[in-house]
């Protein structure tokens, strides 16, 4: 399929909205996506047409919905190429992923083990890992960061011995943008027997991973971030670590048979999937990651390439402007300040003139903190973005500065 | 002047911008030329929770009013910080804790009252009556 920017930007009705009497310039991705009318339609279509609990019912719509839930589950399968269709969990998102991951863990871990996170990672991928550790003893090391938004893969060595039971690292860091190389990270792991979650979360809209060629353990992932709605997500886990770990929540779907003397678990997915799910989000996820193949993700990454190249180029004739994480491999994401002027005032501006970015720390203090300043005001791209678009953010920054210097 | 005064006043200020810009570089404006308050008077307990930006809010009684000061390091918070003293500094603390903030909607700024905006708009108002609560408290 050829790429049609102006057919693909048709697909998203919101994109036709003004804000503040301006078009509206959607430059949030990074925080959520879009919708496409197709996976709109897909959700219109369950509530209309076969709205039903799934996995127990013996007439049609119940059916119907469980055909059309555990198809979904096959396309991430297929999309993500797990080896197991019941390796593919669905949860209410990646901070879900992650919590379930680090509670059957903390039957696990004893006091002398050691979790590695990185310096980039989002708030959700640090606190559960804090509990944890306040939980069952074991301590947290961090891989720390370089100037340009690149994990120091050196000190990551150093860090792992035979007490690491755990390393987590997101795909690409939300702050920055900056693509983690996830395939090292996951085979230095492997050797000293750790297992590894990746946090897919800011990676899936940009890039298909492969779980088996990365032999990952745990991948977590959020619809929302690919054209699906908000509150489903997945977590791929490895077959073994189905068995081993313990269910997350008790409840429905989850269990075999039930005495009160004894429980016996169903297996996987059904073990960590509890109680009624998100049964429309997770067909609609299904729809959403139809979308993205069949735009494909090589035009998707071609678009969001020239999209940031150009837009890198524009901004930084802005006098005063600094891009933070500058590290060669990297999304569609710039985070940037001008001169001293608070992020906070610039998304102000921008709002005013329709453009959508977001400002603050983004959820990743710590690197804040690293680059001593109060947050950035960051744009993110996604395919549907257009040149065009580009330019509206350029001139309102250049409009932001004037008024604020 | 009354609150009520200061209110209207700002409310007729307001209405003689013809768009949004006129009306954000005059909050410019009055942010640059709020009196910044003295550096060792910016300590964490003075921050106001809840904003993107930071606000350190400071008060005293001088006679029988509440003298606020406070600054911002977002220069559009520190005007938005500028009109609020215009309007709660300077009163007594009863005034101030029975006074409404239906103007802020009216000056056209009910963008920043709205809780994803986290500037703090609304913490300030609250902070600044709950001092003046206390001084309520105390002169009883």
């Amino acid at each position: 399929m050829s790429f049609d920017i102006k057919k693909i930007r048709e697909d998203f009705p919101i994109l036709k909205r003004k804000v503040n009497g301006a078009p509206l310039v959607y430059l949030d991705n990074a925080a959520t996506s879009q919708k496409p009318q197709q996976v709109i339609d897909c959700i219109v279509d369950y509530y209309s047409n076969y709205n039903a609990n799934i996995h127990r019912g013996v007439h049609t719509l119940s059916q119907e919905a469980t055909d059309a839930y555990e198809k979904a589950r096959k396309t991430l399968q297929q999309h993500f190429n797990a080896a197991q269709v019941h390796e593919v969990l669905f949860t209410s998102g990646t901070t879900e992923g992650i919590n379930l991951v680090a509670s059957g863990f903390s039957e696990i871990l004893k006091p002398e083990d050691e979790i590695i996170v990185s310096a980039l990672e989002h708030h959700s991928n640090i606190v559960p890992w804090q509990m944890l550790c306040e939980k069952t003893g074991a301590k947290l090391k961090v891989i720390p960061m370089c100037e340009d938004g690149s994990l120091q893969m050196d000190v990551y060595d150093t860090l792992l011995n035979d007490k690491t039971k755990l390393v987590f690292v997101n795909h690409i860091s939300n702050a920055l943008g900056i693509i983690n190389p996830i395939e090292t990270i996951i085979e230095k792991a492997h050797q000293v027997g750790a297992a590894v979650l990746i946090d897919g979360a800011q990676a899936c809209s940009h890039i298909k991973a492969d779980v088996q060629a990365l032999d990952v353990d745990f991948y977590v992932t959020s619809a929302h971030k690919m054209c699906g709605p908000t509150g489903v997500g997945m977590l791929y886990m490895k077959e073994d670590w189905g068995k081993k770990l313990p269910p997350y929540q008790g409840g429905g779907e989850m269990i075999a048979t039930v005495t009160f003397e004894k429980t016996t678990y169903a297996e996987m997915p059904h073990k960590f999937e509890a109680g009624t799910p998100n049964i429309c989000g997770g067909i609609a996820f299904g729809a959403a990651v139809d979308y993205l193949n069949e735009i494909g993700f090589d035009a998707i990454k071609k678009q969001e390439a020239a999209l940031l190249d150009y837009a890198t180029a524009q901004l930084l004739q802005i006098e005063g402007l600094k891009i933070y994480g500058t590290a060669s491999e990297k999304t569609s994401v710039i985070s940037f300040n001008v001169g001293e002027i608070h992020p906070y005032d610039i998304g102000t501006i921008l709002d005013k003139l329709g453009i959508a970015v977001r400002t603050g720390h983004h959820c990743a203090q710590p690197i804040m903190d690293f680059y001593c300043i109060p947050g950035t005001v960051r744009a993110s791209f996604a395919f549907y973005n257009s040149i065009e678009e580009v330019d509206a953010l350029v001139h309102a920054v250049k409009k932001a500065t004037m008024m604020l210097s | 002047m009354t609150i009520k005064e200061i209110q209207e006043e700002l409310i007729d200020e307001f209405a003689m911008f013809d768009d949004w810009m006129q009306k954000y570089e005059y909050m410019i404006d009055l942010g640059k030329s709020l009196p910044l308050i003295d550096p060792v008077l910016k300590t964490d307990d003075k921050l106001i929770k809840g904003c993107q930006s930071k606000v350190w809010l400071q008060s005293e009684m001088q006679d029988d009013k509440v003298v606020f000061t406070a600054d911002s390091d977002a220069i559009i918070t520190k005007g938005i910080i500028a009109i609020l003293i215009r309007v709660f500094s300077n009163q007594t603390p009863d005034a101030i804790v029975s006074a409404n903030t239906d103007f802020i909607a009216e000056i056209g700024l009910q963008e920043h009252l709205s809780p994803t905006r986290a500037n703090g708009l609304v913490s300030m108002v609250k902070q600044m009556k709950l001092y003046a609560i206390a001084y309520q408290a105390t002169n009883k």
